[in-house]
Protein backbone atom coordinates (compact mmCIF):
# COMPACT_ATOMS: atom_id res chain seq x y z
CA UNK A 1 0.00 0.00 0.00
CA UNK A 2 1.15 3.62 -1.03
CA UNK A 3 0.94 6.03 1.95
CA UNK A 4 1.81 9.19 1.92
CA UNK A 5 0.95 13.23 2.95
CA UNK A 6 -2.37 14.45 1.85
CA UNK A 7 -2.18 17.60 3.62
CA UNK A 8 0.74 19.95 5.15
CA UNK A 9 0.72 23.11 6.63
CA UNK A 10 3.02 25.40 8.88
CA UNK A 11 2.37 28.00 11.33
CA UNK A 12 4.74 31.33 12.24
CA UNK A 13 3.96 33.27 14.99
CA UNK A 14 4.29 37.03 13.70
CA UNK A 15 6.77 38.37 16.67
CA UNK A 16 10.39 38.70 15.46
CA UNK A 17 13.43 39.64 18.12
CA UNK A 18 16.80 40.24 16.32
CA UNK A 19 20.21 39.10 17.72
CA UNK A 20 21.43 41.88 18.44
CA UNK A 21 18.91 42.98 20.82
CA UNK A 22 19.48 40.13 22.86
CA UNK A 23 23.12 40.29 22.38
CA UNK A 24 23.35 44.31 23.72
CA UNK A 25 21.46 43.34 27.18
CA UNK A 26 24.00 40.96 28.21
CA UNK A 27 26.99 42.55 26.69
CA UNK A 28 27.72 39.99 24.62
CA UNK A 29 29.22 40.18 20.83
CA UNK A 30 26.89 40.05 18.63
CA UNK A 31 28.84 40.13 15.19
CA UNK A 32 30.63 37.27 16.53
CA UNK A 33 27.27 35.27 17.12
CA UNK A 34 26.18 35.64 13.94
CA UNK A 35 28.65 34.28 12.48
CA UNK A 36 29.49 31.20 15.02
CA UNK A 37 25.68 30.89 15.11
CA UNK A 38 24.43 31.89 11.57
CA UNK A 39 21.41 33.42 13.13
CA UNK A 40 19.61 37.05 12.06
CA UNK A 41 16.70 36.56 14.35
CA UNK A 42 13.77 34.58 15.47
CA UNK A 43 10.14 33.35 16.09
CA UNK A 44 8.60 34.98 19.88
CA UNK A 45 5.57 33.83 20.61
CA UNK A 46 2.55 35.95 21.64
CA UNK A 47 1.08 36.03 25.56
CA UNK A 48 -1.55 34.28 23.82
CA UNK A 49 0.72 31.77 21.54
CA UNK A 50 1.96 28.66 23.00
CA UNK A 51 2.25 24.89 20.99
CA UNK A 52 -1.74 23.85 21.14
CA UNK A 53 -2.68 27.32 19.31
CA UNK A 54 0.26 26.94 16.53
CA UNK A 55 -0.71 22.98 16.02
CA UNK A 56 -4.24 24.21 15.32
CA UNK A 57 -3.33 26.62 12.97
CA UNK A 58 -0.89 24.18 11.17
CA UNK A 59 -3.72 21.27 11.11
CA UNK A 60 -5.82 23.49 9.64
CA UNK A 61 -3.44 25.02 6.95
CA UNK A 62 -2.61 20.93 6.72
CA UNK A 63 -6.80 20.34 5.95
CA UNK A 64 -7.48 23.40 3.18
CA UNK A 65 -4.72 21.18 1.63
CA UNK A 66 -6.14 17.78 1.99
CA UNK A 67 -8.74 18.10 -0.76
CA UNK A 68 -11.80 17.76 1.33
CA UNK A 69 -10.33 14.88 3.97
CA UNK A 70 -13.67 14.95 6.58
CA UNK A 71 -11.62 15.59 9.89
CA UNK A 72 -14.09 12.87 11.31
CA UNK A 73 -12.54 10.36 9.83
CA UNK A 74 -8.93 11.31 11.16
CA UNK A 75 -8.54 7.89 13.41
CA UNK A 76 -5.13 9.54 15.49
CA UNK A 77 -3.81 12.52 16.03
CA UNK A 78 -0.42 13.15 17.67
CA UNK A 79 1.47 16.42 19.22
CA UNK A 80 5.36 16.22 19.50
CA UNK A 81 6.81 18.79 21.91
CA UNK A 82 8.69 19.70 24.63
CA UNK A 83 6.56 22.71 25.45
CA UNK A 84 3.31 21.15 26.23
CA UNK A 85 0.97 24.17 27.95
CA UNK A 86 -0.26 21.69 30.77
CA UNK A 87 2.24 19.10 32.49
CA UNK A 88 -1.12 16.98 33.40
CA UNK A 89 -3.45 17.21 30.76
CA UNK A 90 -2.66 16.74 26.59
CA UNK A 91 -2.44 19.09 23.95
CA UNK A 92 -3.85 16.81 21.13
CA UNK A 93 -7.15 16.74 22.69
CA UNK A 94 -7.72 20.53 22.37
CA UNK A 95 -6.39 20.36 18.47
CA UNK A 96 -8.82 17.53 17.83
CA UNK A 97 -11.68 19.31 19.42
CA UNK A 98 -10.93 22.71 17.54
CA UNK A 99 -10.83 20.97 13.86
CA UNK A 100 -13.18 18.48 14.10
CA UNK A 101 -11.52 15.28 14.65
CA UNK A 102 -12.99 14.08 18.12
CA UNK A 103 -14.56 11.76 19.25
CA UNK A 104 -13.19 8.59 17.25
CA UNK A 105 -9.89 8.69 17.45
CA UNK A 106 -6.83 8.21 19.36
CA UNK A 107 -4.60 11.03 20.59
CA UNK A 108 -0.87 11.28 22.49
CA UNK A 109 1.37 13.86 23.15
CA UNK A 110 5.02 12.90 22.38
CA UNK A 111 8.25 13.88 24.17
CA UNK A 112 11.73 13.26 22.78
CA UNK A 113 13.49 16.35 23.00
CA UNK A 114 13.63 18.08 19.19
CA UNK A 115 12.71 15.21 17.50
CA UNK A 116 9.15 14.76 18.92
CA UNK A 117 7.57 16.59 15.74
CA UNK A 118 9.15 13.72 13.66
CA UNK A 119 7.76 10.85 16.04
CA UNK A 120 4.50 11.96 15.67
CA UNK A 121 5.08 11.80 11.78
CA UNK A 122 6.66 8.78 11.91
CA UNK A 123 3.76 6.78 13.90
CA UNK A 124 0.98 8.68 12.18
CA UNK A 125 1.80 7.34 8.72
CA UNK A 126 2.91 3.80 10.20
CA UNK A 127 -0.84 3.48 11.17
CA UNK A 128 -2.35 4.46 8.12
CA UNK A 129 0.43 2.07 6.32
CA UNK A 130 -0.90 -1.12 9.14
CA UNK A 131 -4.77 0.27 7.61
CA UNK A 132 -5.91 0.73 11.23
CA UNK A 133 -7.21 3.99 10.47
CA UNK A 134 -8.02 5.86 7.39
CA UNK A 135 -6.29 9.69 7.91
CA UNK A 136 -3.94 10.06 10.68
CA UNK A 137 -2.17 13.63 11.71
CA UNK A 138 1.24 13.94 12.95
CA UNK A 139 2.60 17.77 14.46
CA UNK A 140 5.81 19.10 15.38
CA UNK A 141 5.25 22.00 17.76
CA UNK A 142 6.77 24.30 20.33
CA UNK A 143 7.58 27.36 22.13
CA UNK A 144 10.71 26.54 23.84
CA UNK A 145 13.13 28.71 26.06
CA UNK A 146 16.43 29.35 26.69
CA UNK A 147 17.69 30.56 30.14
CA UNK A 148 18.66 34.67 29.84
CA UNK A 149 21.90 35.35 28.62
CA UNK A 150 22.88 31.68 28.08
CA UNK A 151 23.80 30.26 24.27
CA UNK A 152 19.65 28.95 23.49
CA UNK A 153 18.49 32.27 24.29
CA UNK A 154 19.57 32.90 21.01
CA UNK A 155 17.99 30.39 18.93
CA UNK A 156 14.70 29.42 20.59
CA UNK A 157 11.76 29.98 18.76
CA UNK A 158 8.53 29.04 18.01
CA UNK A 159 6.36 27.55 15.38
CA UNK A 160 4.55 24.13 14.07
CA UNK A 161 4.38 21.83 11.00
CA UNK A 162 1.19 19.70 10.85
CA UNK A 163 0.91 16.47 8.35
CA UNK A 164 -1.98 14.65 7.27
CA UNK A 165 -1.49 11.19 6.24
CA UNK A 166 -3.85 8.66 4.10
CA UNK A 167 -3.45 6.06 1.73
CA UNK A 168 -5.90 7.42 -1.15
CA UNK A 169 -3.91 7.25 -4.40
CA UNK A 170 -5.81 10.65 -5.68
CA UNK A 171 -5.18 12.56 -2.59
CA UNK A 172 -1.30 11.87 -1.72
CA UNK A 173 0.14 14.52 -2.59
CA UNK A 174 3.94 13.26 -0.97
CA UNK A 175 4.74 9.52 -0.88
CA UNK A 176 6.28 8.32 2.29
CA UNK A 177 9.16 6.02 0.31
CA UNK A 178 10.70 4.80 3.46
CA UNK A 179 12.00 5.50 6.61
CA UNK A 180 14.74 4.69 9.46
CA UNK A 181 16.02 5.49 12.92
CA UNK A 182 18.97 5.69 14.53
CA UNK A 183 19.14 5.71 18.70
CA UNK A 184 21.20 5.86 21.38
CA UNK A 185 21.77 7.51 25.08
CA UNK A 186 23.30 10.29 25.16
CA UNK A 187 22.91 12.79 27.91
CA UNK A 188 23.40 16.37 25.48
CA UNK A 189 20.43 18.21 26.20
CA UNK A 190 18.09 17.71 29.30
CA UNK A 191 15.03 19.49 31.48
CA UNK A 192 14.13 18.05 35.08
CA UNK A 193 10.52 18.39 35.79
CA UNK A 194 9.48 21.83 37.46
CA UNK A 195 12.99 23.48 35.92
CA UNK A 196 11.76 26.45 33.58
CA UNK A 197 15.05 26.02 31.41
CA UNK A 198 16.91 23.49 30.08
CA UNK A 199 20.90 22.29 30.70
CA UNK A 200 23.14 21.30 27.98
CA UNK A 201 26.26 19.55 27.83
CA UNK A 202 28.06 22.38 25.92
CA UNK A 203 30.38 21.19 23.62
CA UNK A 204 29.27 18.02 23.95
CA UNK A 205 26.30 18.72 22.68
CA UNK A 206 27.53 18.90 18.66
CA UNK A 207 30.01 16.01 17.50
CA UNK A 208 28.42 12.68 19.75
CA UNK A 209 24.95 14.01 19.67
CA UNK A 210 24.13 16.04 16.56
CA UNK A 211 26.55 15.31 14.24
CA UNK A 212 26.48 11.52 15.10
CA UNK A 213 22.88 10.78 15.23
CA UNK A 214 22.28 12.86 12.09
CA UNK A 215 25.13 11.42 9.91
CA UNK A 216 24.32 7.72 11.23
CA UNK A 217 20.66 8.30 10.11
CA UNK A 218 20.82 10.00 6.90
CA UNK A 219 23.43 7.13 5.98
CA UNK A 220 21.46 4.35 7.14
CA UNK A 221 18.38 5.59 5.31
CA UNK A 222 19.76 6.23 2.47
CA UNK A 223 21.66 2.95 2.76
CA UNK A 224 18.21 0.94 3.50
CA UNK A 225 17.07 2.76 0.26
CA UNK A 226 19.26 2.28 -2.37
CA UNK A 227 19.99 6.26 -2.81
CA UNK A 228 22.84 8.75 -2.48
CA UNK A 229 22.78 12.59 -2.19
CA UNK A 230 22.81 13.55 -5.70
CA UNK A 231 19.22 11.51 -6.26
CA UNK A 232 17.48 13.79 -4.08
CA UNK A 233 16.20 17.46 -5.35
CA UNK A 234 16.30 19.03 -1.10
CA UNK A 235 17.20 17.28 2.01
CA UNK A 236 16.35 18.85 5.54
CA UNK A 237 18.34 18.51 8.72
CA UNK A 238 17.40 19.54 12.28
CA UNK A 239 18.28 23.05 12.81
CA UNK A 240 19.41 24.12 16.74
CA UNK A 241 21.36 27.16 14.86
CA UNK A 242 21.93 28.24 11.56
CA UNK A 243 25.52 26.41 11.47
CA UNK A 244 24.74 22.94 12.09
CA UNK A 245 22.05 22.17 9.33
CA UNK A 246 24.33 23.22 6.53
CA UNK A 247 27.52 21.31 7.83
CA UNK A 248 25.94 18.10 8.80
CA UNK A 249 24.56 18.45 4.97
CA UNK A 250 27.74 19.35 3.83
CA UNK A 251 29.28 16.33 5.43
CA UNK A 252 26.98 13.92 3.56
CA UNK A 253 27.44 14.84 0.45
CA UNK A 254 24.79 17.73 -0.14
CA UNK A 255 25.14 20.95 -2.34
CA UNK A 256 24.21 24.34 -0.71
CA UNK A 257 20.85 24.00 -3.85
CA UNK A 258 20.03 20.95 -2.05
CA UNK A 259 20.11 22.35 1.49
CA UNK A 260 18.64 25.72 1.28
CA UNK A 261 15.05 25.85 0.59
CA UNK A 262 14.80 23.85 3.90
CA UNK A 263 17.25 26.23 5.71
CA UNK A 264 15.04 28.69 7.46
CA UNK A 265 16.53 28.88 11.39
CA UNK A 266 18.68 32.03 10.51
CA UNK A 267 15.15 33.90 10.24
CA UNK A 268 12.75 31.64 12.59
CA UNK A 269 15.40 30.45 14.77
CA UNK A 270 15.46 26.66 16.61
CA UNK A 271 11.82 25.61 16.65
CA UNK A 272 12.81 22.43 18.54
CA UNK A 273 10.05 20.32 17.78
CA UNK A 274 8.76 22.05 14.83
CA UNK A 275 11.93 22.63 13.24
CA UNK A 276 12.56 19.98 10.54
CA UNK A 277 9.08 19.20 10.01
CA UNK A 278 9.04 23.24 9.34
CA UNK A 279 11.49 23.30 7.11
CA UNK A 280 10.04 20.47 5.30
CA UNK A 281 6.79 22.49 4.58
CA UNK A 282 8.79 24.98 2.72
CA UNK A 283 10.27 22.59 0.95
CA UNK A 284 6.90 21.33 -0.07
CA UNK A 285 5.51 24.66 -1.01
CA UNK A 286 7.85 24.59 -3.93
CA UNK A 287 8.70 21.31 -5.00
CA UNK A 288 7.83 19.46 -8.27
CA UNK A 289 6.35 16.20 -9.44
CA UNK A 290 8.93 13.26 -8.85
CA UNK A 291 10.89 15.31 -6.40
CA UNK A 292 12.85 13.42 -3.80
CA UNK A 293 13.16 14.48 -0.43
CA UNK A 294 15.26 13.44 2.74
CA UNK A 295 14.06 14.73 5.78
CA UNK A 296 16.31 13.46 8.80
CA UNK A 297 15.41 15.31 12.64
CA UNK A 298 17.23 15.28 15.38
CA UNK A 299 16.59 15.17 19.14
CA UNK A 300 18.67 15.02 21.73
CA UNK A 301 18.80 12.82 24.21
CA UNK A 302 19.67 11.59 21.82
CA UNK A 303 18.30 10.42 18.03
CA UNK A 304 17.14 10.75 14.37
CA UNK A 305 14.60 9.88 12.60
CA UNK A 306 15.15 10.06 8.71
CA UNK A 307 11.94 9.83 5.74
CA UNK A 308 12.70 9.64 2.16
CA UNK A 309 9.12 11.42 0.77
CA UNK A 310 8.73 11.30 -2.99
CA UNK A 311 6.47 14.13 -4.20
CA UNK A 312 3.44 13.78 -6.50
CA UNK A 313 1.69 15.26 -9.09
CA UNK A 314 -0.93 16.69 -6.61
CA UNK A 315 1.72 18.96 -4.85
CA UNK A 316 1.10 21.49 -7.58
CA UNK A 317 -2.93 21.71 -6.73
CA UNK A 318 -2.21 22.21 -3.26
CA UNK A 319 0.68 24.54 -2.77
CA UNK A 320 -1.33 27.99 -2.82
CA UNK A 321 -4.21 26.58 -0.63
CA UNK A 322 -2.48 27.95 2.63
CA UNK A 323 -0.24 30.80 3.81
CA UNK A 324 3.34 29.20 2.56
CA UNK A 325 5.87 28.95 5.06
CA UNK A 326 8.12 31.57 3.42
CA UNK A 327 5.71 33.87 3.78
CA UNK A 328 4.47 33.46 6.99
CA UNK A 329 8.40 33.90 7.91
CA UNK A 330 9.09 37.09 5.47
CA UNK A 331 5.78 39.04 6.00
CA UNK A 332 3.97 40.91 8.71
CA UNK A 333 6.63 40.76 11.46
CA UNK A 334 6.47 42.30 14.58
CA UNK A 335 10.06 43.39 15.81
CA UNK A 336 10.29 43.21 19.62
CA UNK A 337 12.42 45.00 22.03
CA UNK A 338 14.05 42.67 24.62
CA UNK A 339 11.74 44.22 27.59
CA UNK A 340 8.34 43.33 25.73
CA UNK A 341 10.23 40.03 24.53
CA UNK A 342 11.46 39.29 28.66
CA UNK A 343 8.04 40.00 29.75
CA UNK A 344 6.43 37.57 26.52
CA UNK A 345 8.36 34.96 27.51
CA UNK A 346 7.71 34.96 31.63
CA UNK A 347 11.03 35.78 31.91
CA UNK A 348 9.44 38.79 34.33
CA UNK A 349 7.70 37.12 36.86
CA UNK A 350 4.44 39.06 37.68
CA UNK A 351 2.67 39.53 41.02
CA UNK A 352 -0.47 36.73 41.33
CA UNK B 1 -13.29 34.57 34.17
CA UNK B 2 -15.23 31.53 32.72
CA UNK B 3 -15.26 28.56 34.79
CA UNK B 4 -14.17 25.05 33.38
CA UNK B 5 -18.22 23.46 32.60
CA UNK B 6 -19.11 26.78 30.97
CA UNK B 7 -16.16 27.07 28.89
CA UNK B 8 -16.60 22.96 27.51
CA UNK B 9 -19.91 23.57 27.03
CA UNK B 10 -19.09 26.22 24.51
CA UNK B 11 -16.57 24.30 22.83
CA UNK B 12 -18.33 24.25 19.29
CA UNK B 13 -18.82 27.98 19.31
CA UNK B 14 -15.31 28.90 20.46
CA UNK B 15 -13.12 26.33 19.12
CA UNK B 16 -14.70 25.43 15.71
CA UNK B 17 -16.59 28.66 15.11
CA UNK B 18 -20.02 26.90 14.83
CA UNK B 19 -22.60 29.02 14.63
CA UNK B 20 -26.30 27.94 14.38
CA UNK B 21 -28.68 29.26 11.44
CA UNK B 22 -32.11 29.39 11.52
CA UNK B 23 -33.85 26.83 9.75
CA UNK B 24 -37.15 29.17 9.04
CA UNK B 25 -35.65 32.56 7.92
CA UNK B 26 -31.96 31.60 7.81
CA UNK B 27 -30.58 33.90 10.12
CA UNK B 28 -27.10 33.45 11.29
CA UNK B 29 -26.67 33.11 15.11
CA UNK B 30 -23.42 33.75 17.25
CA UNK B 31 -23.42 33.02 19.77
CA UNK B 32 -25.71 30.19 19.34
CA UNK B 33 -29.40 30.94 20.76
CA UNK B 34 -32.27 29.15 21.81
CA UNK B 35 -34.75 31.30 19.90
CA UNK B 36 -33.96 33.12 16.82
CA UNK B 37 -34.87 37.01 17.55
CA UNK B 38 -35.83 37.94 14.14
CA UNK B 39 -38.91 35.36 13.32
CA UNK B 40 -39.03 33.25 16.76
CA UNK B 41 -37.83 29.93 15.23
CA UNK B 42 -36.29 27.22 17.36
CA UNK B 43 -34.69 24.89 14.91
CA UNK B 44 -31.27 25.35 14.01
CA UNK B 45 -28.63 23.82 11.73
CA UNK B 46 -25.36 23.95 12.54
CA UNK B 47 -22.66 26.71 10.55
CA UNK B 48 -19.03 27.59 11.17
CA UNK B 49 -18.26 30.87 10.10
CA UNK B 50 -16.03 32.48 7.75
CA UNK B 51 -12.66 33.39 9.08
CA UNK B 52 -12.01 36.21 7.46
CA UNK B 53 -13.72 39.98 8.16
CA UNK B 54 -13.41 43.62 9.20
CA UNK B 55 -12.91 45.63 12.10
CA UNK B 56 -16.35 47.58 12.39
CA UNK B 57 -14.97 49.28 15.06
CA UNK B 58 -13.12 48.33 18.79
CA UNK B 59 -11.63 49.56 22.07
CA UNK B 60 -8.37 49.63 24.02
CA UNK B 61 -8.62 48.29 27.69
CA UNK B 62 -6.17 49.13 29.45
CA UNK B 63 -7.06 48.20 33.21
CA UNK B 64 -8.34 44.35 32.18
CA UNK B 65 -10.46 41.93 34.55
CA UNK B 66 -8.20 39.27 36.55
CA UNK B 67 -7.36 36.69 33.97
CA UNK B 68 -6.29 39.13 31.11
CA UNK B 69 -3.43 41.29 32.81
CA UNK B 70 -0.58 39.53 30.93
CA UNK B 71 -2.44 40.78 27.51
CA UNK B 72 -2.47 44.63 28.52
CA UNK B 73 -3.07 47.17 26.41
CA UNK B 74 -6.43 44.75 25.65
CA UNK B 75 -8.09 45.63 22.12
CA UNK B 76 -11.43 44.43 21.97
CA UNK B 77 -13.27 44.92 18.23
CA UNK B 78 -16.66 44.30 16.53
CA UNK B 79 -15.81 42.38 13.83
CA UNK B 80 -18.01 41.80 10.84
CA UNK B 81 -17.11 38.24 8.82
CA UNK B 82 -17.31 37.86 4.97
CA UNK B 83 -21.13 36.38 5.59
CA UNK B 84 -22.27 39.60 7.22
CA UNK B 85 -21.88 37.96 10.84
CA UNK B 86 -20.78 40.48 13.31
CA UNK B 87 -18.86 39.29 16.71
CA UNK B 88 -16.92 41.16 20.00
CA UNK B 89 -13.80 39.54 19.33
CA UNK B 90 -10.07 40.21 21.44
CA UNK B 91 -7.68 41.56 18.64
CA UNK B 92 -4.08 40.03 18.63
CA UNK B 93 -0.44 40.78 17.46
CA UNK B 94 -1.48 44.11 18.64
CA UNK B 95 2.27 45.48 20.01
CA UNK B 96 1.05 49.24 19.34
CA UNK B 97 -2.24 50.13 19.57
CA UNK B 98 -1.79 53.38 17.30
CA UNK B 99 -1.58 50.96 14.49
CA UNK B 100 -5.32 49.56 14.65
CA UNK B 101 -7.48 51.03 12.32
CA UNK B 102 -11.91 50.88 11.29
CA UNK B 103 -11.88 48.86 8.46
CA UNK B 104 -8.67 47.29 9.30
CA UNK B 105 -8.96 43.07 7.18
CA UNK B 106 -8.70 40.84 10.10
CA UNK B 107 -8.90 36.62 9.92
CA UNK B 108 -9.61 35.00 13.24
CA UNK B 109 -7.21 32.55 14.69
CA UNK B 110 -6.93 30.08 17.55
CA UNK B 111 -5.23 31.67 20.62
CA UNK B 112 -5.51 31.40 24.66
CA UNK B 113 -8.42 34.29 25.64
CA UNK B 114 -7.62 34.04 29.25
CA UNK B 115 -5.84 32.19 31.91
CA UNK B 116 -6.07 31.23 35.52
CA UNK B 117 -3.10 32.32 36.73
CA UNK B 118 0.04 30.02 36.73
CA UNK B 119 -1.98 26.65 37.59
CA UNK B 120 -5.58 27.07 36.64
CA UNK B 121 -6.76 26.30 33.07
CA UNK B 122 -6.70 27.94 29.93
CA UNK B 123 -9.10 28.80 28.30
CA UNK B 124 -8.76 29.02 24.17
CA UNK B 125 -10.96 30.49 21.41
CA UNK B 126 -10.39 33.09 18.13
CA UNK B 127 -8.84 36.29 18.03
CA UNK B 128 -9.00 39.04 15.20
CA UNK B 129 -5.53 39.57 13.64
CA UNK B 130 -4.14 41.75 10.91
CA UNK B 131 -4.71 40.09 7.81
CA UNK B 132 -2.42 40.49 4.70
CA UNK B 133 0.66 42.65 4.55
ZN1 LIG C 1 -35.21 32.94 12.19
Amino acid sequence: MTVGIVGYGAFVPRRRIKLEEIAKVWGADAPAYKRGLQLFEKSVPGADEDTVTMSVEAARNALARSGGVDPADIGALYIGSESHPYAVKPSGTIVAEAIGAVPALHVADLEFACKAGTESLFIAQALVKAGEVKYAVGIGADTSQGAPGDALEYSAAAGAAAFIFGADEDLILAEIVDTYSWTTDTPDFWRREYMHYPRHGSRFTGEPAYFRHSMNSARGMMDKAGLEPGDFAYAIFHQPNGKFPMRVGKKLGFTNEQLETGWLSPWLGNTYSGASPIGLTAVLDIASPGDLILLTSFGSGAGSDSFVIRVTGRISEVQDLAPKTREQLDENKIYLEYGAYAKLRGKIRMAE
Amino acid sequence: MFSPARAWREYPQRYRLEAAKCTECSKILYPPRLVCPACGGRTFTPEILPREGKVVTFTVIRVPPAGFTEQTPLPLALVELANGVRLMVQIGDVENPETLEIGMPVRLEFRRISWDGEAGVIFYGHKAVRAGS
